[in-house]
């Protein structure tokens, strides 16, 4: 075992680690522990944009952005955070700009704008043009760039450390373990402020838009050493994946002119949002196509999908603005988008919810208190700037502001104070739990459990949920979690053991995936992500409230998920109804 | 406005579009090697029963998950967009998310191997590191003096175009392990990281280009290149990579960019 000293300890590097990492390593001394090589981040998938009021192209300010964030997560927003957000994305953009992204431009040379889903003129008058682009490689710039500017700054990776403890000590941040998949060798980084930015936890679905990676390790770190889970029952499923491979085509599609079509050839979004059309929200969206495959207007021998129809946009402009989806539509499905619709689902996309922060990126332990020393960012926390669904593009504006945020005050935290001495051991949870799945000569299988998991997800938990589908899933999970203390793994080496990693994946994504069944089936009311067919309208008197979900361990060792609830922030907007 | 109807249905979509499958049983030969085994590495055949239009990731997956465990690889995003997964596939480089079974002719043996010219580490994991220091080596940043602007710096549609092409790399190393000349010296650039300096030379924004070009003037920079085009063929997002290489060697002779 190795014993590493840092100031501050960044885990992830995604645009939101990478983003915290240029701003700490002109601070303080930053160590970036990540799973993976940093440009093969989930960030470099993101396509279509991200949003701040430039105006540079129509009217535009950063308060009808927050209204419509606010409203884009139906009321759940914590409206503080989302104020923030807006106001600093312009800055956040053109800090962008200024390290080198390579935006698309206007024909006056500034940053183009592009229309997106509930992103609206005044209060939701009409589409407004607020998203930066760089084609539909917007993700791709964005990490790219970043990781040009941490190679500028010197920024200094442990590439492929997957990290998996936090240490606490006294109430304070101590540090994190993590194993180097390389070796098999367990390294301690001792560290005054830790930032986690390590990323989502889509991969607990089968049909899902997220990378392999994407195993909500930073969250289960989190949940294990007793910290809450806020908001984990909001998923969003983004409206336009690729039929059954769940590979994201961006909103920014609809943006630039596609539409949604039924098998009749009908515009069908034009009844469930007759402002704003195929640019409703997420939720909105993705709730109106499994309208419109149930009853019987889906397409394809077995009506199971509809249409992203862009046959009627010019050529140049889908080769101008949307190269890349066009040419997945066409490796993955063989068809042409230029004279083809393209066969589409939706897919598992984005957890809103995560580790609760406040808007310096703090952690809390509780409603109101914070770790000292402990900070996240990104979509392993939760601001809440998304609330019950998040806006396209909120994202990548997300990452960097709140990115930013956690690593300035993470390596101001860190000029401050000492380092916190480490517990006894440090390292011997870690080395249970990877001896423990090393040696077990069990009979369950990695991949059957989570094909399991991942099946029960899609089927209980998905767009529509009832209290009896989630029942369903919780006694699934429960006895999937029971099984998984049976699993063995056939590679017992210590170099490179990726059979190993995918077993500790795996258990992450059971803690999750049973924290958010709970909290779904705690929350008997429709909002935003989270609908349910038996209480099919927001209660803004009984759930108008963040959930809280805790990990308890009981006496003899067994766990539960113990549910409490925090208050909303509400500063200028009331709850009003939802349209679009 | 066109409305799909059963009516203009392409075959191409009637075929993409189709529940009933045809399994295709194909032979993956995979070169695999652990050191923690044995010193040299050994092609092992795996069956699978596959639907030809899956990608060879998903073989890989499935070998994985329901054969062996030990086979080792990078993969994460599985849509060509991460570049963990570049691989030598029938001898050419390509990415394994990126490349369906049926147009690598699956009636023989698929042959996988690590890509060539870095370490190989375990099976198809090779060690990035030189490939990412040759990166770094190029000042892959945008460089500018004087006064910042308040607001964005303004380019125009033509010039942004100028460099677009190499805006599109993603690290794969598939270009720089396809290129003979950096299998037999480790210490060219190679491909990629010529292209990652070409996206900042041809950037109107950018006033560095001649610190980098400095650098590939060097023995071991751009002048190595034998334009072999092996680097374009490989590219997985279609940059033409010999191209952007030339127009760095054009711009060092002409001290035009």
């Amino acid at each position: 075992m190795q014993i590493h000293q840092y100031d501050t300890v960044i885990v992830g590097a995604g645009g939101a680690g990478m983003r915290a990492a240029i701003e700490s390593t002109q601070r303080s001394r930053t160590a970036v522990l990540t799973k993976l090589y940093p440009t093969r981040s989930h960030t470099g998938a993101a396509q279509g944009g991200m949003c701040a009021a430039l105006a540079n192209v129509e009217e535009d300010n950063w308060e009808w952005h927050t209204f419509d964030t606010v409203k884009g997560g139906d009321y759940l927003v914590d409206q503080d955070a989302a104020e923030i957000m807006c106001k600093e994305a312009i800055d956040a953009v053109l800090d962008l700009e200024k390290m080198g992204l390579p935006f698309s431009r206007t024909d006056q040379g500034r940053i183009d704008q592009r229309r997106f889903g509930g992103h609206s003129r005044n209060h939701g008058e009409a589409p407004v043009r607020r998203s930066c682009y760089a084609a539909d490689r917007t993700g791709h710039m964005i990490l790219q760039t970043l990781f040009q500017n941490c190679v500028k700054h010197g920024v200094e990776f442990f590439n492929e450390f997957y990290v998996l403890d936090l240490l606490i000590n006294e109430g304070r941040t101590a540090g994190v373990v993590a194993y180097e998949l390389a070796t098999g060798e367990i390294h301690v980084f001792q560290a005054k402020a830790v930032v986690f930015a390590s990323g989502g936890t889509g991969k607990m679905f089968k049909v899902t838009s997220n990378a392999h990676t994407l195993t909500g390790d930073g969250q289960a770190v989190a949940l294990r050493r007793g910290l809450p889970l806020e908001d984990m029952e909001f998923f969003q499923f983004h409206p336009t994946g690729i039929w059954r491979m769940g590979i994201l085509l961006t909103e920014g599609a609809r943006g630039e002119g596609g539409i949604l079509r039924n098998k009749d050839g009908e515009r069908f979004m034009e009844r469930y949002a007759p402002v704003m059309k195929d640019l409703a929200s997420r939720d909105v969206c993705s709730r109106a196509i499994y309208s419109e495959i149930r009853a019987g207007r889906g397409c394809g021998p077995d009506g199971d999908h509809v249409y992203l129809d862009l046959t009627h946009l010019p050529p140049e402009q889908l080769d101008a603005k949307l190269p890349d989806i066009t040419e997945f539509a066409r490796t993955y499905l063989g068809i042409e988008p230029y004279t083809d619709p393209i066969p589409i689902q939706p897919t598992a996309h984005y957890a809103m919810g995560g580790i609760p922060t406040n808007v310096e990126g703090e952690v809390l332990k509780n409603n109101t208190e914070v770790v000292p020393g402990l900070y996240a960012a990104g979509e392993v926390a939760c601001v809440s700037v998304h609330g019950a669904n998040r806006l396209g593009t909120n994202s990548l504006l997300d990452i960097n502001v709140f990115g930013r945020r956690a690593g300035i005050a993470a390596a101001e935290y860190a000029e401050k104070h000492d380092f916190v001495p480490l517990p006894d051991d440090p390292g011997a949870l870690v080395e249970s739990l990877v001896s423990g799945l090393r040696e077990s000569t069990g009979t369950e299988s990695v991949a059957k459990i989570r094909q399991e998991l991942q099946e029960s997800m899609d089927t209980n938990v998905s767009v529509y949920r009832t209290g009896k589908t989630l029942q369903q899933a919780v006694e699934d999970v429960a006895a999937l979690k029971e099984r998984f203390k049976n699993v063995s793994i056939a590679d017992k080496g210590s170099r490179y053991n990726t059979d190993l990693l995918e077993a500790v994946e795996l258990g992450n994504l059971l803690d999750l995936a049973e924290v958010l069944v709970v909290s779904a089936l705690a929350r008997e009311e429709s909002r935003g992500g989270h609908y349910r067919e038996d209480f099919p309208t927001r209660d803004d008197v009984k759930f108008m409230q963040h959930t809280m979900a805790y990990r308890e361990v009981a006496e003899d060792g067994t766990t539960s998920i113990r549910l409490d609830y925090k208050p909303v922030v509400q500063t200028r907007y009331q709850p009003m109804e939802r349209k679009y | 406005m066109s409305t799909p109807t059963v009516e203009t249905h392409s075959a191409a979509l009637d075929a993409a579009e189709s529940g009933s499958v045809q399994l295709i049983n194909v032979t993956f030969r995979i070169r695999r090697f652990n050191p923690e085994e044995h010193p040299d590495p050994v092609w092992v055949d795996y069956q699978l029963l596959m639907d030809p239009k899956e990608r060879v990731l998903d073989a890989l997956n499935k070998i994985k998950w329901e054969q062996d465990g030990t086979l080792t690889y990078r993969r994460s995003c599985a849509h060509g967009i991460c570049g963990s997964d570049a691989m030598r596939i029938n001898g050419r480089n390509r990415l394994a998310c990126k490349t369906l079974v049926k147009d690598v002719n699956p009636e023989k043996p698929i042959t996988i191997e690590a890509i060539k010219g870095l370490a190989v580490l375990k099976d198809l994991i090779v060690d990035m590191d030189p490939f990412f220091q040759a990166y770094k080596d190029v000042m892959p940043f945008l460089i500018t003096n004087g006064n910042e602007p308040t607001r964005e710096r303004l380019q125009s549609q033509a010039d942004r175009e100028r460099f677009d092409d190499t805006t599109k790399c993603i690290l794969c190393a598939a270009c720089t392990s396809s290129c003979p000349v950096f299998w037999n010296d480790g210490q060219y650039f190679g491909p990629a990281a010529i292209v990652n300096a070409h996206r900042f030379i041809f950037d109107s924004r950018d006033e560095g280009g001649e610190q980098r070009l400095e650098i590939l003037n060097d023995r071991e920079g751009v002048w190595r290149c034998r334009t072999t085009f092996n680097c374009s063929e490989a590219c997985p997002r279609g940059i033409e990579v010999t191209k952007a290489i030339q127009e760095v060697k054009r711009a060092l002779v002409t001290r035009r960019f």
